[in-house]
């Protein structure tokens, strides 16, 4: 039996109600196997979170744990990453790239010392996937790693997860500890030839040590500065080593690949978007939460079979997908499937899988200024059209909705964007314009009602 | 790690302390936002003195040690309140009036963002996004993540709060 949503306040009464026998209540969800939000999943990563105790090995094992790292263990390099590629994996960070590229890239190259770096520092905001993962399932994350390791002949690697994340970076290092004492990690690994050992590394509150390069700088001790390519990571990453980086989603769906083999994770999907992708249903939305789901779902389905539609009941007016850097998406787009190339079509972009719902209250010019506000908050400060840019953006969106020379400022905005797309290294810069302009796009009206802005 | 101290002898050895929680680090440069946590951590702050201390301890610059405190919006250069709240400004939150929400914070504690109250009790912080988003509005008290925060909440998650 489930229930929920739970406050410290129905304790009492739930106790009352015998909730620990399947007792009467009004929180009641019924039985957990028969609620369609979950029942309708196609749980591949997520099989088994929230079914086992995260930290305890003999449930991992039961529920087929480290059955895809037995299996690698017995095969080379060369045939986990054919392996990997032929499952159509692509990066779940948000770029998209095919893992097995990368992979094999490393594998290729000779190098006294490879790294594999896990990329947890999840700062978009609507997404939450790779904190699940971390906190419901820690050793699907360290075989996923092991296997990466084993793949491309890595002997060490790091977990960098974001500091606004304490639960996930305890249950992190407690999972370490007991697949070390297990010998899952370390020295010769299950008796093989294979050492693989683990650290956790926290960040510090630096969104751009999101993007990949200026985590490796963050590692390294530095300021996280983004890192021109090439070199390529593969190819030169942690202390200039080839390193494999990868999401934690990334990571999370190799031990399914290796264990049930990548033709069975590849015919999920559609298109160049294959398996599965744990979309986030975030922001204004009755059922939120994490729903992993092959792609070619709309966002119609994700956002109204399983999310409810709105938490307040009002009409739903736009949708950011995939980060602070993602397009708003208007009503009118919400039968457009899940998928990269979709999406990219589209000048929006499916990033991370998160999906945040704003209602009609929203005012999407706010929205637009914020958007460039976190870009001038949270920029590296390398590219000036990124840093300076930014900030002038604020300004150009105050003067708009303040009504101030309207048409002159709205081309001067869109001027100001294409510098920043034209002129970042990184999609810092070059991707604040998406949520941006989208929202100049769809929402005109919003950038011409001086009084409600200026009464804010 | 190598070298375990008590908080005890951190206190009493305070000037010292970065260099404890270095030598726990083997003086590792690349653990330099570790150990900074870490001394964040035990002494509530980064103070201004224990940045020479790092940089020798590490062999790396003063300047590099000042660039990374610098860059991070976790380093605190100065003490902070007993307590810290740590408020989500970004969009999810948003979208459920977590605006409002910080608003009225402010108004209930009468500090901006980025202050500490007249009493030392809370420092007021944002952040952009504590992957709390299907429970929004969300905020770390200390360590602990809350959703679903309404400005009523927040009042009784206050007087909750030891003073
Ligand atoms: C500004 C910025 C922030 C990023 N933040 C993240 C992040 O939080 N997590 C992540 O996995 N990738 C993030 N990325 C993407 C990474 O640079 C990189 O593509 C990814 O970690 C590669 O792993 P994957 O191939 O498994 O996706 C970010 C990129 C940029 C430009
Ligand atoms: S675009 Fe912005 S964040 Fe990216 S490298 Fe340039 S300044 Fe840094
Ligand atoms: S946006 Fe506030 S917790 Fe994610």
């Amino acid at each position: 039996m489930a229930y929920g949503p739970v406050e410290a306040s129905d304790a009492a009464s739930l106790f009352a109600a015998k909730f620990h026998e399947g007792g009467a209540h009004k929180l009641s969800l019924g039985l957990t196997e028969d609620i369609p939000f979950l029942k309708n999943q196609e749980r591949l990563t997520f099989a088994r979170c929230g079914i086992t105790d995260p930290l305890s090995l003999e449930d991992y094992m039961k529920l087929g744990g480290f059955a895809g790292l037995k299996k690698a263990l017995t095969m080379t390099g060369a045939a986990i990453v054919a392996e990997v590629s032929n499952s159509g994996l692509r990066g779940r960070g948000g770029a998209g790239f095919p893992t097995g590229i990368k992979w094999k890239t490393v594998h290729d190259v000779k190098a006294d010392q490879k790294y594999v770096c896990c990329n947890a520092d999840e700062g978009d905001s609507g997404t939450f996937a790779d904190r699940m993962v971390m906190e419901g399932d820690p050793f699907m994350l360290i075989e996923g790693m092991v296997i990466a390791g084993v793949a491309g002949g890595a002997t060490k690697g790091f977990i960098y997860i974001r500091s606004e994340y304490p639960d996930a970076i305890n249950t992190m290092k407690d999972a370490i500890r007991i697949a070390t004492a297990a010998k899952w990690l370390g020295q010769h690994i299950q008796g093989t030839e294979h050492s693989f050992s683990l650290e956790v590394r926290r960040g510090a509150g630096a969104y751009i040590c999101g993007e990949e390069t200026a985590m490796l700088d963050s590692l390294e001790g530095k300021r996280g500065m983004v890192r021109p390519k090439p070199p390529i990571p593969a190819l030169q990453g942690l202390f200039g080593k080839p390193t494999i980086i990868n999401n934690v989603l990334s990571f999370a769906a190799v031990p399914y690949i290796l264990a049930e083999g990548g033709e069975a994770y590849k015919n999920y999907g559609m298109g160049r978007s294959r398996g599965t992708l744990p979309f986030q249903l975030a922001g204004n939305i009755k059922q939120g939460g994490l729903v992993e789901k092959a792609f070619g779902i709309t966002l119609r389905q994700l956002i109204e079979d399983f999310g409810g539609g709105t938490a307040t009941g009002k009409p739903l007016r736009a949708v950011q997908v995939g980060g602070p850097l993602g397009s708003y998406i208007p009503i009118s787009q919400l039968d457009m499937p899940m998928d990269y190339e979709t999406f990219a079509a589209a000048s929006a972009m499916v990033g991370h899988g998160g999906v945040v719902v704003f209602d009609d209250s929203v005012d999407m010019a706010a929205q637009a200024r914020f958007a460039m506000e976190f870009c001038a908050i949270e920029s590296c400060g390398k590219c000036t059209p990124c840093r300076i840019g930014s900030t002038r953006g604020v300004e150009v969106i105050d003067r708009i909705v303040a009504g101030e020379s309207r048409e002159k400022n709205l081309l001067l905005l869109d001027d100001l964007c294409q510098t920043m797309i034209d002129g970042s290294l990184c999609a810092m810069g070059g991707l604040t314009p998406m949520p941006v302009q989208s929202a100049v796009r769809f929402w005109p009206e919003d950038f011409d009602r001086p009084m409600k802005v200026a009464a804010e | 790690m190598s070298g375990k101290h008590t908080l005890l002898e951190l206190h009493s050895a305070k000037p010292d302390a970065a260099s404890i929680i270095a030598a726990r680090y083997d003086n590792k440069p690349d653990a330099l936002l570790e150990i900074l946590h870490d001394l964040q951590h035990e002494v509530g702050h980064v103070p201004e003195a224990s940045l020479p201390v790092l940089a020798k301890a590490l062999n790396i610059s003063r300047a590099e040690v000042h660039g990374v405190v610098t860059f991070y919006h976790d380093f605190r250069r100065k003490p902070a309140g007993r307590h810290v709240v740590k408020v989500c400004r970004a969009e999810a939150c948003q979208s459920m009036k977590g605006e409002e929400l910080a608003k009225a914070i402010e108004k209930s504690l009468k500090v901006k963002f980025g202050e500490t109250t007249a009493d030392g009790k809370v420092t007021l912080e944002a952040v952009y996004c504590l992957g709390l988003c299907s429970t929004a509005p969300a905020m770390l008290v200390d360590e602990r993540p809350v959703g679903r925060v309404s400005p009523q909440k927040f009042e009784t998650l206050m007087t909750e709060l030891a003073s």
